[in-house]
């Protein structure tokens, strides 16, 4: 954990002590600008204020899960803007199943009817409004909807690439299974390139925190964990702007998941060293049983927040940076924050892979003290 | 952490729960068991062709040191059989030379033997008939000489002479 975010802290510390650089250019620029055309000064500043919100606005919702699979919008020449992409389907249960298709709100623009039943989309969410004229209702304390939230269970932008990510996952590694029955028990074809890995999760990671004994019967999910975050990571790294791991309610899963195989796998030994830690004093057990209890919360807790802090925090870097080349219209800066964020988009291809590495590495460890056995008389020796 | 709640979308929960859990268990049946089964399978193959050459390369030194010994053996055995049988043409020559000797030496002693008896019968034949001769003649010449006197003693006279001629 530690030292996946060293270089990525080290890479923010270093943009944002470039920052002041890059701004006193511009603001220097602007003056200019300013001075010589003093007339347009408060329009100019509008349309700025206008990008950069709308920059900060596109990066955020980018974060965000989407009921559409949109890929890319334009303006025209009759300044009308086209949404490139293409609709999913939104799945409801408000005293009853709905099932229509997304592109009934037109991008959050008009209210969806389903039977008799009007919904509209705000910040992505779906709210169900009066009539199909209605507004959602804003409240005044924190401009949270007021308006009735039905159960959302739509297939939304994260779950259909989880679906794609999946059967791509299928068909690459039924390939490999297959063959090998093909080639006498060699691996050919693209899987083959899986099977070090595949190898590398089993020798590196599973045997030596879980223990030769137990390994067997985790290795179908610390598999799967790990290829379905590496790939699901570098699917967020592609132009299609999908961000999947760096949602919290996946990264919730995955380590509820971990949590629930660890605490259904766990042997009398784990639940002893939690309830009745041995070796210390009966009112040190008293005091040690509860923290224990939470540790066996906050484990997961920390998979959870590590995978998605750590994607998120590369997303908004990377979005930054992609936004900065146009916020600069100067060679030098547009020139340089791509370079940057070029770099960091090789780092972010290295913490797609380690942040997969170190969520199953931990799964493994948590499943490793659910069946560790009693060793205790051991460890006094040494 | 308000905006996190905020932003956990159980729709989204439930569909990747339901998807990584789907996930696992159809990858379990078709991909892990089939992939990780072949690999250690692999592995073991790998393990046992080492195992075997390794056992195959002692069966092979140890064939060799055997031959080595063999060939030893049968060398010291050549060597032993030579020399008896150099000892024994040795002794059989030596025997053969000391026999044809012996048998010569007796051969020798017995021609001897036998020539000395002849040479004695001889003489006493000789002996016999110088005797017997004599004797005839003796009685001729007595009788010629008893005839007449004078003659017998000029007989005696003469044969006294001869006897010491003799």
């Amino acid at each position: 954990m530690v030292f996946s975010n060293k270089p990525l802290q080290f890479i923010v510390a270093v943009l944002v002590a470039c920052l002041p650089l890059f701004s006193s250019a511009n603001t220097a620029t602007d003056s200019v600008h300013a001075k010589a055309e003093v007339k347009t000064e408060s329009k100019v500043l509008n349309i700025k204020e206008k990008e950069a919100e709308d920059r900060k606005e596109y990066i955020q919702h980018h974060l965000l899960d989407t009921h559409d699979f949109h890929l890319f919008s334009y303006v025209d020449d009759n300044k009308e803007e086209h949404h490139i992409g293409f609709p999913l389907p939104v799945i409801l249960w408000d005293e009853g199943l709905h099932l229509f298709s997304s592109s009934q709100f037109h991008h959050g623009e008009k209210a969806a009817e389903s039977k008799g039943k009007f919904y509209k989309l705000h910040h992505e969410k779906i709210y169900r409004v009066d009539s199909a004229e209605g507004e959602i209702q804003l409240n005044n304390e924190n401009h949270h909807p007021t308006n009735v939230k039905p159960l959302d269970l739509s297939i939304t932008k994260n779950v259909f690439v989880m679906l794609l990510v999946s059967v791509l996952i299928f068909l690459l590694f039924r390939s490999l299974a297959n063959s090998y029955a093909k080639n006498n028990g060699v691996a050919k074809g693209i899987g083959r390139f899986f099977e070090p890995i595949i190898i590398y999760v089993r020798d590196e990671i599973a045997i030596p925190n879980i223990g030769e004994k137990h390994y067997k019967k985790y290795m179908s999910h610390l598999l799967t964990v790990f290829f379905f975050i590496w790939f699901l990571n570098i699917f967020g790294l592609s132009p299609l702007g999908i961000n999947v791991t760096g949602n919290i309610a996946i990264t919730a899963c995955l380590a509820i998941i971990t949590y629930i195989i660890t605490t259904l796998t766990a042997n009398k030994n784990y639940w002893g060293h939690i309830f009745w830690m041995p070796g210390v004093p009966v009112p040190m057990k008293l005091i040690l049983a509860p923290i224990e209890l939470l540790g066996t919360i906050i484990k997961p807790f920390s998979l959870m927040i590590r995978l998605y802090a750590n994607i998120v925090a590369g997303h908004i870097v990377l979005g930054s940076l992609i936004g900065l080349m146009f916020l600069f219209k100067s060679w030098f800066g547009s020139t340089l924050s791509f370079g940057l964020s070029f770099a960091i988009s090789l780092i972010e291809v290295l913490v797609a892979l380690l942040q997969a590495y170190i969520f199953t590495m931990l799964t493994a460890l948590y499943f490793g003290s659910a069946v560790e056995e009693h060793h205790h008389e051991e460890e006094a020796h040494h | 952490m308000e905006k996190l709640i905020e932003q956990f979308s159980l729709g989204l929960f439930f569909w990747s729960a339901l998807i990584f859990v789907g996930l696992i268990l159809v990858l379990k049946k078709f991909a892990w068991k089939p992939i990780l089964d072949a690999v250690n399978e692999r592995e073991e193959g790998i393990k046992n062709a080492l195992l075997s050459a390794e056992n195959a390369k002692k069966e092979m030194q140890n064939l060799k040191s055997d031959n080595e010994k063999l060939l030893a053996d049968a060398r010291a055995e050549r060597d032993l059989l030579m020399k008896e049988a150099r000892e024994i043409k040795e002794k059989m020559i030596n025997d053969a030379k000391s026999e044809a000797q012996a048998a010569g030496e007796k051969m020798i002693s017995q021609a001897k033997a036998a020539i000395e008896s002849e040479k004695n019968a001889a003489m006493t034949e000789l002996k016999n008939q110088v005797s017997s001769l004599s004797l005839e003649i003796a009685e001729k010449v007595l009788r010629d000489e008893l005839s007449n006197k004078e003659s017998q003693t000029k007989l005696v006279e003469k044969m006294l002479g001869d006897a010491k001629l003799n």
